[in-house]
Parts: C-alpha cells; sequence; structure tokens
C-alpha cells in the first residue's frame, strides 16, 4: 500500500519534472524565430479551422438551454430579464471557455498528439533533428503559440453565438423583449468577466496544445504507441483544463 | 574522420552494442554489416547524436559527439546528411519541400534551393515529381527521396542506412553508382550500413562487420571476401547456420 503510493508519487514527481523540462526546452527555442514564425500562422489556420464549426454548435446549443433552464429556475419569482443576465455571465466566465476547451482538447490535441506522435514513431522527428531543426522550435512552439492566440479568439466567437442563440430562445420560447434581456445581460456585466473569460480560454488553449505536443513526442512503439498518445493526451489535457479553470475561479474571481 | 571510441549502449538493460571501435578515414566509404537487429542503426545514430550512448563516444573531426552543446551539435549535423533506414520522408510536404528542408535551414537563396533540388531529384531518377506527396510514392521512390535529400546538402559525411534495401536489382545498383559518384565528386566520406554484399563491395572502400556488439573484423573489401573468420565467412556467403 505504502509501496504503491510511493510509487505513484515517484511517477507523479518525474511527470512534473518532465514536464519542467519540456517547457524549459520551448524558452531555449523561443528567440529561433525565423524558424517557427511563419509556421505558427499555418498552425492558427488549423486551429482555427479545425474548432470553429464544433466550438459554435455546441456554443449555439448551451445558449438556448440556458436561457429554457433558467426561465424554468426563476418559475415566476425572479423576474424574467434575469435570463439574461444568467445566459451572459455563464456563457462569458465559465461554459463558453470550458465547452470549447473540452471539444478542443478532443479535437485539437488529440490530433497534434497524433500527427506529431506519427512523426515520432517514423522517425520523422529524427530526420528533422539530422537537418538541424530544433523540433521545437520546429513543431512545438507554433502549435503551443496558435492555440494559445486562436484560442481566446474562438471562445469569444462561441460565447458571441451563445449570447445570440439564448436571445433568439428567450424572444421565441419565452416571451422575453429584446430590451428586457439586454437589460438583464448588462446588468451585473462587468469588464472583468469578459477578459477572465478570454484569460481563461488562452491558457486552456496553451495547456491542451502542449499537452499534445509532450505527449505525441513522447510516444514509443509504432500504431499502438500512436493510438496510445492520442487518448492519453486527451484524457491529460481535459483533466489539467477543469484543475486550471477551478484554479482560475480560486485566483481571480475572490 | 569519424571514429567510434568503445562505444557502449543497452535498451532496458539489454545490451546493443558493447564497445564498437572503429575508424573511418577521410574520403573513405566504410561499409558495415551485420545480422538483422544487432545495432547497425543504433550505431549510425550515435554519429548525428540521436541517441546518447551510455559510455565511449563517437568522434567527428575531433569532436566527442555525446558532449557537444546544443549549437555545436547542430553545428555538427550540418555537415552530415543521414539516409534513415525507413526513409523517414516529412509526410505532410512535397518531394521537393522534404529536399529543401534542410536547404533552407543551411540558408541558400531560393534559386540555388530550386537548382539543388532539380539535381538531386535528377541523380536518383525521380525527375518531374517534385510536386508529389510522399504518400503517394511507392517505398523504393521513398527511399531514394530519403537520398536525394541527404546528398542535396553536399554534406562532408554521408551515413547511409541499408540505402538500397527493397530496391529492385538494377535501381539498387544505380544506387551503388550514385554513391560512389558521390564519393568521387564531392570527396565524401561515408558510412554505409548494408546486408546487400553485391552493394558492399561495388561502394565500400572497407567492410566492417558488427556482431555481438562488437566489431568482429574490418578490413579491405579483398580482406573481408578471402577472410578465414568463420562468422563473417558465413555472413558474406549468406548461408544458413
Ligand atoms: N529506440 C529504441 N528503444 C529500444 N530498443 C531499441 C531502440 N532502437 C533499437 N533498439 C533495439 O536495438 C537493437 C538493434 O537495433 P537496430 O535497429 O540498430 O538493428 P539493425 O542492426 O539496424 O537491424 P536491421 O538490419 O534489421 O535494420 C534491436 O534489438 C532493437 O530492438
Ligand atoms: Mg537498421
Amino acid at each position: 500500500m505504502i509501496l504503491q503510493i510511493g510509487r505513484r508519487t515517484v511517477a507523479a514527481v518525474t511527470a512534473v519534472g518532465r514536464f519542467g523540462h519540456f517547457v524549459s526546452d520551448l524558452g531555449r527555442a523561443l528567440p529561433d524565430v525565423a524558424t517557427w514564425g511563419g509556421l505558427t500562422v499555418v498552425q492558427m489556420r488549423r486551429v482555427g479551422v479545425d474548432s470553429l464549426p464544433v466550438a459554435l454548435f455546441i456554443a449555439a446549443f448551451t445558449g438556448v438551454v440556458l436561457a429554457l433552464q433558467a426561465s424554468y429556475t426563476f418559475t415566476g419569482t425572479v423576474p424574467l430579464y434575469f435570463v439574461g443576465t444568467l445566459v451572459g455571465k455563464t456563457m462569458m466566465l465559465e461554459l463558453g471557455p470550458v465547452l470549447a476547451g473540452l471539444a478542443l482538447a478532443g479535437r485539437v490535441g488529440a490530433s497534434m498528439a497524433a500527427e506529431l506522435g506519427t512523426m515520432k514513431v517514423t522517425e520523422q522527428v529524427d530526420a528533422l533533428e539530422t537537418l538541424a531543426y530544433d523540433p521545437q522550435s520546429f513543431l512545438v512552439i507554433p502549435r503551443v503559440l496558435a492555440g494559445t492566440l486562436m484560442f481566446p479568439v474562438i471562445v469569444a466567437l462561441a460565447i458571441l453565438v451563445g449570447i445570440a442563440t439564448g436571445w433568439l430562445a428567450s424572444l421565441i420560447l419565452l416571451d422575453l423583449s429584446t430590451q428586457e434581456f439586454v437589460k438583464g445581460l448588462k446588468l451585473f456585466y462587468r469588464f472583468k468577466d469578459t477578459w477572465f473569460g478570454l484569460f481563461k480560454s488562452a491558457t486552456f488553449g496553451c495547456t491542451i496544445t502542449l499537452v499534445g505536443c509532450m505527449v505525441g513526442l513522447g510516444t514509443r512503439g509504432g500504431a499502438e504507441g500512436v493510438g496510445r498518445s492520442t487518448t492519453q493526451a486527451v484524457v491529460y489535457s481535459a483533466v489539467l483544463l477543469l484543475v486550471l479553470d477551478a484554479f482560475w475561479a480560486l485566483v481571480l474571481l475572490r | 574522420m569519424i571514429q567510434f571510441a568503445d562505444l557502449y549502449k543497452a535498451f532496458d538493460g539489454k545490451p546493443v552494442l558493447a564497445g564498437v571501435t572503429l575508424d573511418v578515414q577521410d574520403g573513405e566509404t566504410m561499409v558495415i554489416i551485420g545480422y538483422s537487429g544487432t545495432g547497425k542503426s543504433v550505431a549510425l545514430k550515435h554519429v548525428v547524436g540521436l541517441l546518447q550512448p551510455d559510455a565511449g563516444d563517437v568522434i567527428v573531426d575531433g569532436r566527442p559527439v555525446a558532449a557537444l552543446d546544443r549549437a555545436g551539435l547542430y553545428g555538427l549535423r550540418r555537415e552530415i546528411g543521414f539516409v534513415f533506414q525507413f526513409a523517414a520522408l516529412f509526410d505532410s510536404m512535397s518531394v521537393a519541400d522534404n529536399v529543401a528542408l534542410g536547404l533552407r535551414r543551411r540558408g541558400l537563396s531560393e534559386d540555388e534551393i530550386e537548382e539543388r533540388i532539380r539535381e538531386a531529384l535528377a541523380l536518383v531518377d525521380l525527375t518531374g515529381t517534385e510536386q508529389r506527396m510522399p504518400a503517394e510514392l511507392s517505398g523504393g521512390m521513398r527511399k531514394r527521396v530519403g537520398i536525394a535529400r541527404a546528398i542535396a546538402l553536399r554534406p562532408r559525411y554521408l551515413l547511409y542506412d541499408e540505402p538500397t534495401t527493397g530496391l529492385d536489382p538494377v535501381t539498387s545498383a544505380v544506387m551503388d553508382q550514385l554513391m560512389v559518384r558521390t564519393r568521387e565528386h564531392l570527396g565524401v566520406t561515408g558510412i554505409v550500413v548494408t546486408h546487400d554484399m553485391r552493394s558492399a563491395y561495388t561502394v565500400g572502400d572497407r567492410i566492417a562487420m558488427l556482431y555481438e556488439g562488437r566489431i568482429r573484423q574490418v578490413g579491405a573489401v579483398a580482406e573481408i571476401q578471402q577472410t578465414g573468420d568463420p562468422v563473417v565467412r558465413q555472413f558474406i556467403e549468406g548461408r544458413p547456420a
């Protein structure tokens, strides 16, 4: 029992150590802008194209559900325009970033882990090294930067879509007027709502891509290894994302 | 000069290289032969620092590879072309981009790069495949793109890991000629890992046999052909035990 806990602890510590090592390697590769500059743009486009449809789809439905659930919860005792407040706040602070984040962990994170994992097991990563490229600046930095920069953009659009569908649902299904919805939306709005959600998204984007790349480059053992890495990347980044979410709430919202 | 100096390497406790010592002189082509799984690829990867030795080192022009810092290692890699056993082409890039990648790193002008791509692809008889993707090529074609990618760099050293395995006899003879010519024209120092004895006799100045983690015998081609060592004899004649 104690032995097992000990072994787990050692494994966890080595994992953290590996992560730290990986990140410091990244720092070392940062000055090499000539290599990662152009590639980042390519990756940004890819992250955007890959994730925008899913993120918007989820947000659209979430907006409708939020509006309906709010009115159901208020049961006439709370003024109905609070539907606007609830839809806006929840989308911006929590559901926009987190739902999009989880969806993208499954999409962007998994595809990066699979791609880099395949490159690793087919010796393409070794080939890059022999051509005197640093895989960190050639493969990792563009992906992590693209995730960090594109995520807030995607989440911002998702939030807008969610609020829009929430508003439409209120209008059509709840007998709420536009003025009232907007009134509710503005009621407790603070600028912090916006930047908190977007900042959180940036950290999610960074985490998901970092984990995807790290797990991908650590792949061993053929096609099976690539499959394992892909699931691992999704699980690790989803867990980290939820922990990070709680962490930011604790640090920034109190 | 490339010197393997008492190189040791084990994976998960299983020894693969156990004291490999071998000198490759400037301008010569050294062929390394040996049974499948004896660590020929592993040995070659130590030359460019893709693997870290457990003990000993490879010394390239006086530089101990394992002890180099990153800048030193990348400097060394710029002088070495490496042909991977399974080609290791970048499958998200076209044939031309595969060849161009290393050239871009060396800061050549785009005109020069284009010229070198054309020349290298012509040498491996793949003119006109510039825009194809690796997935659209046969195994032998991929292998030849891998060779083109390495020779386009015009490096001082070329390391070939089984360059002719999987090629038809004629193409494989053409690749042998290509290796001989690159050595003659560019004065390249080469290491060729192969199972193909005909190829070994054609391209090699000297042949070394890796056996049970060490160099069993090294000598000029004629010497190896007349070897008295039963292990080497058996291998080069391809007799079952
Ligand atoms: N990265 C690695 N991790 C673990 N074991 C490895 C690794 N690379 C090679 N090995 C092991 O080292 C041994 C030698 O492998 P290597 O690829 O060098 O053989 P080889 O002589 O090139 O054989 P072949 O002629 O079939 O290519 C094998 O037993 C292999 O399983
Ligand atoms: Mg091999």
